[in-house]
């Protein structure tokens, strides 16, 4: 492989690259310009219009940083981010559970685990919207969760209007999709070496102990990456959301217990028109997503296990 | 590891999401607000928006309708001499029903030398920005008049003046508080098109089964109506079967404060009055009857998914006995009309503290974006389908399916005040009306002096803020006062930052 000499004379300039690098280089290009003109460079506007006050009709205004400075006299922003933290909190560890009984099961199905692989991610591939009507009934006070709760005795709340049981709602909804995680964790699981469980029957290991020992550290590189995976998306929820309590039959407690951070973020641009503003929200969801992120990749040096790694 | 079969455990995990995604209890639910489905606008919107309602000091309208009941309106105004190509941001091909359809045809007839492409759809704040964005804005949108505000105080809607002077269009030939919505700042930027007014429909089985009488639903009695509510509501155990008295709030609220003698904000739509006693007083009576069903969350959830809230067909709310009474839309009567003729409805007028007839207006406008190629164009699309003989022969076709199907027709209610005026005289009749003639004509006796929401700069944010707070109040249990103080000072906030 060719690689780019730095001049004799300068000392850091790069040459032209040439042979395979310059052929590699050649390849990447439609994903570099892709990325340039279609994630880069919006980004880059939306900043700027960060500092702007602009509703696309009038060019944008420069405000300095009024957007941000009001983004913390906004007593809607605590209740959105609020909102979206509880949810998150409650929804990556529940469908990172759920999705590894769910894989594990699968594991063990033998001939059928195709099928239900299949059956699995179904939910995940159905539209967000109409995961969010199918919710609106299956959710409400007579619907489908509260009977079947009913035949066990107990008197389901009213999950879509009390703002109690609005979130807690939500989050079971989300658990119906959760199969792109199970994927995940069936591929992990299946590569954890079978040698190992062996050797730990011998040795006397309980099924807990082999869980603990050897299924959790070989698979925490996938559940790392669920994680951080699963953390943006619950920060990021807004189709199944909106199509529920927002739209154009807002109802319930839409602006109450259901105002994710998202969801105000569209408001405030495509309702007010406020596209300076909105885009400051945005910038402040990527540092706090960005903040998480980085605390959850500090602290992974701990638990998770790379084979072939430190 | 041990590879045990356990597939019956994951069969089961995939019956409970198949059953999960077919089930749903049979639940449906019932739409709250919301803009005018294409489908049957503008003689049946679906439940619009609530507009704020002035104070009772509103004018009359300019003029009297200049058309007599009896003859069919005529343009007085010569054909324009305009050519070329518009696009409307409207349904026609797809969707748009008779009422829609023969009003541009009217249009499409008289200029056949104007080409007219149609975006297919109803107005969307995305897809509009987007196409201002672009540069490829419809030359004529249609936009509910509560929100035509956002967009003159963003600079996005062309001023009419020059239209309306050109066109010789007299704008007292719609109803006062439609053109008070779409005035900002001295200037018409909308030509008004339906008009959604609110009387209370009462379930007659209902009071009958509890001993009362249609005229014992007095608005103007607020401690009677608690009592009624009690009366007509349907509770035990905490479990609802039947709501007494709906207020419909948040989306009629308005009609509860102008009840009350107050307004949401001043008349010329530049001052916020939210904290007013007026306000705060009505929000916490027209909270009180809704909790007096046991808890907001479960009168909410009752209304949306109980019997009955499929609100269309004929499975609604009367023939389900699920509702004692409510106001409502007067489009509400066509959908009962046509769905279950048969259901005894009646009806009283939404009375203020001091007895008077009260209602409020809401409604679509026709509006010229910025940057239209086609001014002239544009311009007398809207004032041709928005007049009278446009009116009436997309209203004579409706009366004539009608008719062939022998269902009760309740006419169309226009912003038009002199196409009204034909269509209530000669086109619905208490033959083809049948038991909901009274109705409809009270609808008409109430609509020139509806109450409407004026022209409040960024009238979009001012209506979701003061949405809010009924609900931080209804849902969350946020003191009346409390939630209308802190809606006050958003409120205002957003009118100054939009004020011209």
């Amino acid at each position: 492989m060719t690689v780019p000499r730095a001049s004799a004379s300068s000392g850091r300039r790069w040459r032209v690259p040439v042979g395979e690098t310059f052929w590699a280089f050649m390849f990447l290009l439609p994903w570099i310009i892709g990325f340039v003109v279609f994630t880069a460079g919006p980004m880059l506007y939306s900043l700027y219009i960060s500092f702007t006050d602009y509703n696309v009709i009038r060019p944008p205004d420069l405000v300095g940083l009024e957007n941000y400075e009001t983004l913390f006299n906004d007593r809607r922003i605590p209740r959105a981010l609020g909102n979206t933290a509880f949810y998150a909190a409650l929804n990556v560890p529940l469908t990172m559970i759920f999705s590894l009984v769910l894989a594990m099961i699968l594991l063990r199905v033998g001939r059928a685990a195709g099928f239900f692989r299949t059956a699995f991610y179904l939910p995940t591939v159905t539209p967000a919207v109409a995961v969010g009507t199918l919710f609106l009934l299956i959710l409400s006070g007579n619907g489908l969760l509260n009977q079947a709760l009913s035949v066990i005795g107990i008197r389901g709340p009213i999950w879509l209007a009390d703002p109690d049981y609005v979130k807690q709602g939500i989050v079971i909804m989300s658990l119906w999709t959760l199969g792109s995680t199970v994927i995940i964790y069936f591929a992990a699981l299946r590569n954890v070496p079978t040698e190992l469980y062996e050797a730990a029957r011998i040795d006397g290991a309980n099924s807990w102990q082999q869980f603990r020992n050897i299924t959790v550290p070989f698979i925490s590189g996938a559940l790392f990456f669920t994680l951080i995976v699963n953390t943006i998306a619950s920060l990021q929820i807004f189709a199944e959301v909106f199509t529920m309590f927002f739209g154009l039959t807002q109802s319930g407690p839409a602006q109450s217990s259901a105002l994710f951070y998202v969801i105000y973020l569209f408001q405030r641009a495509f309702e007010d028109l406020d596209l300076g503003y909105a885009s400051a929200m945005a910038w402040l969801l990527f540092v706090i997503i960005l903040i998480i992120t980085a605390i959850q990749i500090r602290f992974s040096r701990r638990f998770v296990y790379y084979e072939g790694g430190r | 590891m041990q590879q045990r079969p356990l597939t019956g455990l994951a069969l089961f995990t995939v019956l409970s999401l198949t059953v999960a995604a077919c089930g749903g209890g049979g639940a449906t639910t019932q739409p709250t607000t919301g803009t005018v489905p294409s489908v049957v606008a503008p003689s049946e919107p679906a439940e619009s928006e609530p507009a704020e309602s002035e104070p009772a000091e509103s004018e009359p309208a300019e003029s009297e309708p200049a058309g007599s009941p009896g003859a069919v309106p005529s343009d007085p105004v010569e054909d324009a001499d305009i050519s070329g190509e518009i696009v409307v941001g409207a349904q026609f091909a797809e969707g748009a029903d008779e009422i829609a359809t023969t009003r541009y045809d009217v249009f499409l007839e008289r200029y056949p030398g104007v080409t007219v492409n149609w975006t297919e759809s109803n107005f969307d704040p995305q897809t509009f920005l987007t196409s201002v964005a672009a540069g490829e804005q419809p030359d004529v949108v249609r936009m509910d008049r509560e929100i035509i505000s956002t967009y003159i105080s963003e600079g996005a809607l062309m001023p009419l003046d020059d239209c309306v002077a050109d066109r010789q269009i007299d704008m007292g030939q719609y109803y006062d508080s439609a053109v008070r919505q779409v005035t900002f700042d001295g200037q018409v930027y909308g030509i008004p098109e339906d008009y959604s007014t609110r009387i209370v429909l009462i379930n007659d089985s209902v009071l009958e089964e509890v001993g009362l009488t249609p005229e014992d639903i007095d608005t103007s009695d607020w401690e009677a109506l608690a009592g009624i509510n009690e009366q007509l509501m349907s509770v035990e155990g905490g479990q609802i079967s039947r709501l007494g008295f709906d207020p419909k709030i948040p989306e009629f609220f308005p009609l509860w404060v102008l009840a009350n003698g107050g307004a949401m904000v001043s008349a010329d739509g530049l001052t916020a009055q939210l904290d007013s006693p007026e306000v705060v007083q009505a929000l916490e009576y027209a909270v009180s009857l809704i909790t007096a069903h046991g808890s907001a969350a479960a009168f909410t959830d009752f209304r949306s998914t109980g019997p009955g809230s499929a609100f269309f067909g004929e499975e609604n709310q009367f023939t389900e006995d699920s509702l004692g009474a409510f106001p409502m839309e007067q489009w509400y009567l066509n959908v009962l009309a046509a769905d279950t003729p048969d259901e005894s409805v009646s009806f009283q007028p939404f009375r203020a503290k001091d007895g008077s007839e009260i209602t409020f207006a809401t409604g679509a406008a026709w509006a010229i974006p910025l940057g239209t190629e086609n001014y002239d164009a544009a311009c007398e699309f809207i004032r041709v389908v928005t007049r009278p003989e446009a009116w009436v022969a997309a209203v004579q076709v409706r009366a004539d399916a009608r008719a062939e199907t022998g269902e009760p027709f309740t006419g169309t209610f226009t912003a038009n005040a002199e196409a009204n005026d034909y269509i209530f005289s000669n086109l619905v009749t208490e033959e083809n009306a049948g038991p909901y003639y009274p109705h409809v004509q009270k609808v008409v006796e109430l609509m020139p002096d509806a109450y409407a929401l004026p022209a409040v700069p960024n009238g979009e944010a001012f209506k979701r803020i003061w949405t809010e707070a009924v609900r931080r109040a209804l849902d969350e249990g946020v003191p009346a006062a409390q939630a209308l103080a802190d809606a006050q000072v958003e409120a205002q906030d957003q009118i100054d930052s939009g004020a011209p």
